[in-house]
């Protein structure tokens, strides 16, 4: 076991990071008055220096993957491309968050420093090739992400949710760990992915156990990513938790929970693909259904896309289901993945406009308060219209490729009894994504304030908008990036 | 001339337009928006017109088309950006442009607010419009067809009456029933040929079991639309809420995409199907002509009484088609051209008697034609040709139809025939409660008769009405090569059925 500097360079970003969250800390220590700027300003940079690292990485090394650190940690093109994709939705989420949190005198560097080692987490994570790796990013990023919901610690709704969120997140760590361990014994001690996959594959070994450890797996990555019957907190803490962390919550911790999805069954467990596909169908099923049904009936707009978010996981999952029939091959994990980021584009936008509409002691929490949005800024009015009409999955928007892809591959795959469910809860779906719009234009407003937002929010949100509509005619380079991160996913 | 891209241009120019209009901005800027929403919409219409003039009469290919090769849109789903007309879709790209600009004008005094959003949503919708009538690339046609929901929910809820958002949500909910299940249609073409080519889906011969399947996924999608009878509900409640442009553009353009859907879709791709659920088709047809017949007569609304009398004529539509021959489908593509026309000119007409009582009700109008004379002949024109009098254009369809049913069987065409008397009575019934008699109240007595700007695209629409009718064959002229093609696809290929 010889020390190599070349698995540091591999590692690059991640050292960085983490090298960064030291600095920022020790920096707010000593630099009080200035402090709360500084930190916002260097998380945005740590980020920014992250993605260029990243990229060069990947203009850089002509192989597929490489492996580092006694082939614990792997750099492949899906890393490569979810990590990308991480460090953009977390600056767009800090970006957005940032006056959010001044209005409520939240913005210590506190909270940057846990923005970022979330960020680090989900690297890790993703980047992982081996159960304990990925153990340690997931606890690294949600340990934070309990820390982040609970930030806003003088309010009973804040705390509530933070401790909800603790409590059950701990409990599918619990069962991810427990899960790893049975999957370790059933294969005679395979930590390592590539080892596992072998493992299983072969005819030794004891299946009942596997087939536990499983179970226990899918029943992690279902709640980390939010999908029925293990959403129960997903509502609660959206609304509970600062929307400044509901927007880390509802983007970047969701590509995390892919890539947790893709390491754990796709790359390390194919060998069971009859197994967790009927898993799969089940939780897919039940959170398109449930999903929908129960944003019918919210009146807060959290709660709404928060439960619109389930039936959206539920629907990259279709894809990721239809890699599990050969006729289709990797191609169902790439448009998955397609999904995913449309859906981290969405969901950022929708909760921008959140913040765009709170000020200090007012949160635009209620659809109501979208309430004649049209009169008062029409242009974020067309904003907000792109985000529904996409969600909804009508063309021409990113929303609508993101369903096509993923339809195409289900009924490649022969679901079409899951197709048809599909179609019927979007149509269902399309309800409350219309009502948004109706209360912006049909009606008037009632609260008359104008928006007081920073500059640089209204213009990221104003690009986050126009990429919704503009990504989804070009999506062409997005779904060959996906389909080529897939190139090094065994089948 | 062919290479320069019309179509391409048909489409785009009112969307850029109407991005532009909306860029004007507040109504402080109305007058502004106006005059470059009719530019635009003057400009979209000439573009059209070198597709009639250079349109090549004795082929049945895709034309405009641009090229050899189409451009590929998005590779991973094998997606072309591939347009094309043929003698089929030519007159509606034409209607529709010509229809735009009349919305435009129509809508030049009576929408005060949010004047820029009106006229963008109209240009950006006819733009749309144009696309499905050219796409031949399915998920081509899905995003224009797909897409053009949004401008119409928006102009019935912003714009609409008092039950606007009812409507509206009814016309979006009830149309986006039927496109999702063409969703999964177009996406199981796709995973059989590998293509997204609508002419290659043409010479596909979908296996029998999969075109029942498709047929109903079809029938649901593009019946929704048409309206055909019992999914018809969501069309008048849309017709009484709209705006007169949006009635306008509804009863011209948007129920001719379910009628040129099944055309283009269910007729060639799956043959056997339309065969087999032929009865289905031609019974909800004749119900249509016959039942909201009747239903039309016993309304008290007036734009509820042309929304029951346009399912009634697009019944006859569906009828045509499903007849297989030449007289049919022709005569059901007169009509819908002749439709567009009529039923445009006739909501225009009760707009501009709304715009003066802000009434829809028969009962609070009698004696128009003492205080507006020139508005009654107008009227009266498009009155008759609602009914189907001869020399107009709703004569030439329907006649053309009942022809061709009565090719196929007496009492097809005798139903059919019941229109001529139903269709006259609600319609002339409706103009006598209205327009003759002594003048009713105060309201009527203090109408003001139609200014310029009223007469002026009234009399455009009554040209086209007599010309039609008067005479047919340069509307005809362009559809006989398809026609036969498609009839020759369609019967040819039900005797060749591949089985399985």
């Amino acid at each position: 076991m010889s020390f190599d500097v070349s698995n540091l360079s591999l590692a690059a970003a991640e050292v960085f990071v983490a090298l960064m969250i030291l600095a920022i800390m020790l920096t707010a220590a000593f630099v009080r008055g200035i402090a709360r700027g500084l930190a916002y300003w260097l998380s945005q940079l740590t980020l920014i220096v992250a993605v260029f690292i990243t990229s060069f990485t990947i203009m850089e090394t002509g192989s597929d993957f490489d492996f580092a650190f006694n082939n614990m940690f792997v750099r492949d093109k899906l890393g490569d491309i979810l990590k990308l994709m991480v460090y953009l939705s977390m600056m767009v989420a800090l970006l957005y968050g940032r006056g959010y949190l001044a209005d409520r005198k939240l913005d210590r560097h506190e909270y940057y420093l846990l923005a970022l080692l979330t960020t680090l987490g989900m690297m890790v994570m993703i980047t992982a090739n081996h159960l304990l790796v990925l153990y340690i990013g997931l606890e690294m990023m949600s340990l934070a992400l309990y820390a982040l919901v609970a930030f806003d610690r003088d309010t009973t709704r804040s705390t509530e949710a933070g401790m909800k969120y603790f409590v059950l997140g701990a409990l599918a760590s619990g069962l991810v760990l427990y899960g790893m361990s049975m999957i370790y014994g059933a294969t005679n001690g395979a930590l390592e992915l590539s080892a596992i996959h072998e493992a299983v594959t072969s005819p030794e070994g004891n299946k009942t156990v596997l087939l536990l450890g499983l179970v226990f797996l899918v029943a992690g990555i279902s709640f980390k990513l939010g999908v029925a019957p293990f959403h129960m907190w997903v509502p609660d803490v959206y609304q509970g938790s600062p929307t400044a962390v509901t927007l880390i919550l509802s983007s970047a911790s969701k590509l995390a929970a892919f890539a947790l999805a893709m390491r754990l069954l796709a790359e390390a467990l194919p060998g069971l693909i009859g197994h967790w596909k009927t898993m799969l169908l089940f939780v897919i099923a039940v959170s398109l259904v449930l999903g929908n049904l129960a944003a019918l009936i919210q009146h807060n707009i959290k709660r709404m896309l928060a439960y619109s978010g389930i039936s959206h996981m539920g629907f990259m999952l279709m894809g990721f289901l239809s890699s599990a029939e050969a006729s289709v091959g990797t191609v169902g994990y790439s448009n998955a993945m397609f999904y995913a980021i449309a859906y981290a584009l969405m969901t950022l936008a929708a909760f921008g406009m959140i913040v765009l509409l709170s000020r200090e002691g007012f949160e635009a929490e209620n659809i109501e308060d979208f309430k004649g949005l049209n009169s008062r800024n029409p242009w974020f009015a067309l904003l907000m219209l792109f985000v529904m009409f996409s969600m909804a999955g009508i063309p021409f928007f990113v929303g609508f490729f993101a369903k096509l892809s993923v339809l195409t591959v289900l009924l490649k795959a022969g679901y079409l009894w899951l197709a048809v469910l599909a179609v019927v809860m979007s149509l269902i779906g399309a309800f409350y994504y219309l009502r948004i719009v109706k209360f912006m234009y049909f009606d008037e407003p009632t609260d008359n304030a104008p928006l007081k937002a920073s500059g640089e929010l209204q213009i990221m949100l104003s690009i986050n908008g126009v990429a919704i509509a503009l990504l989804g005619p070009m999506s062409g380079t997005l779904l060959e990036w996906c389909k080529s991160a897939m190139k090094t996913v065994g089948g | 001339m062919t290479d320069i891209p019309f179509l391409s241009l048909a489409i785009w120019i009112p969307i850029f337009g109407g991005v532009l209009v909306l860029a004007t901005g507040p109504d402080s800027n109305a007058r502004m928006a106006r005059m470059a929403a009719l530019l635009t919409a003057i400009l979209g219409f000439a573009v059209t017109i070198p597709l009639y003039l250079y349109f090549d009469r004795n082929t049945a290919e895709m034309q405009f088309g641009g090229g050899e090769e189409p451009l590929l849109w998005i590779e991973h789903f094998k997606v072309y950006y591939r347009l094309g007309i043929d003698g089929i879709s030519l007159w509606f790209v034409l209607l529709n442009s010509f229809m735009t600009i009349i919305v435009v004008i129509a809508g030049w005094e009576s929408t005060q607010k949010r004047v820029a959003q009106y006229m963008a949503a109209f240009l950006i919708m006819s733009g749309l419009m144009n696309g499905i009538f050219s796409a031949l690339d399915g998920v081509l046609f899905y995003v224009f067809f797909e897409a053009s929901l949004i401008p119409l929910y928006l102009i019935i809820g912003v714009w609409g009456g008092p039950n606007r958002v009812y409507a509206a949500f009814k016309f979006f909910l009830f149309t986006l029933a039927g496109s999702l299940l063409l969703l999964l249609a177009i996406i199981y073409l796709f995973n059989l040929t590998g293509s997204f080519d609508i002419l290659v889906w043409h010479k596909a011969g979908v296996p029998a079991n999969a075109q029942t399947l498709i047929f109903f996924a079809f029938l649901v999608a593009f019946g929704v639309k048409v309206p055909m009878w019992p999914i018809h509900t969501w069309l008048p409640d849309a017709h009484v809420e709209a705006p007169t442009g949006g009635s306008v553009v509804l009863a011209a353009i948007a129920l001719k995409l379910g009628a040129y859907g099944f055309i283009r879709f269910a007729l060639p791709i799956v043959p056997a199907a339309c065969e087999d659920y032929r009865w289905l088709v031609v019974g909800l047809s004749l119900v249509a002509v016959v039942y909201i017949g009747f239903v039309a007569l016993a309304q008290t609304d007036m734009k509820k009484l042309v929304a029951y009398s346009s399912v009634s004529h697009m019944g006859f539509v569906t009828l045509g088609f499903f007849l297989f021959n030449q007289l049919g489908i022709e005569g059901a593509l007169i009509q819908m051209i002749s439709h567009g026309f009529v039923s445009g000119a006739m909501f225009l007409c009760i707009g501009v008697l709304y715009d003066r009582v802000h009434s829809r009700q028969i009962g609070d109008y009698g004696g128009v034609v003492n205080t507006m004379p020139k508005f009654a002949a107008f009227f009266m024109l498009f009155a008759m040709a609602n009914a189907g009098l001869p020399a107009t254009s709703g004569f030439v369809g329907e006649f053309t139809v009942i022809l061709g049913a009565m090719q196929v069987h007496f009492l097809i065409a005798f139903l059919a025939a019941t229109t001529l008397i139903l269709g006259a009575a609600y319609t002339l019934w409706m103009y006598k409660r209205v327009v003759f008699g002594e003048v009713a109240n105060e309201k009527v007595a203090g109408l003001t008769d139609i200014n310029r700007r009223e007469f002026f695209f009234l009399s455009l629409l009554a040209l086209c009405v007599l010309a039609m009718g008067l005479y047919p064959f340069p509307f005809t002229e362009v559809m006989h090569a398809s026609v036969n093609h498609l009839v020759e696809q369609v019967n040819g290929k039900m005797l060749t059925l591949p089985s399985h």
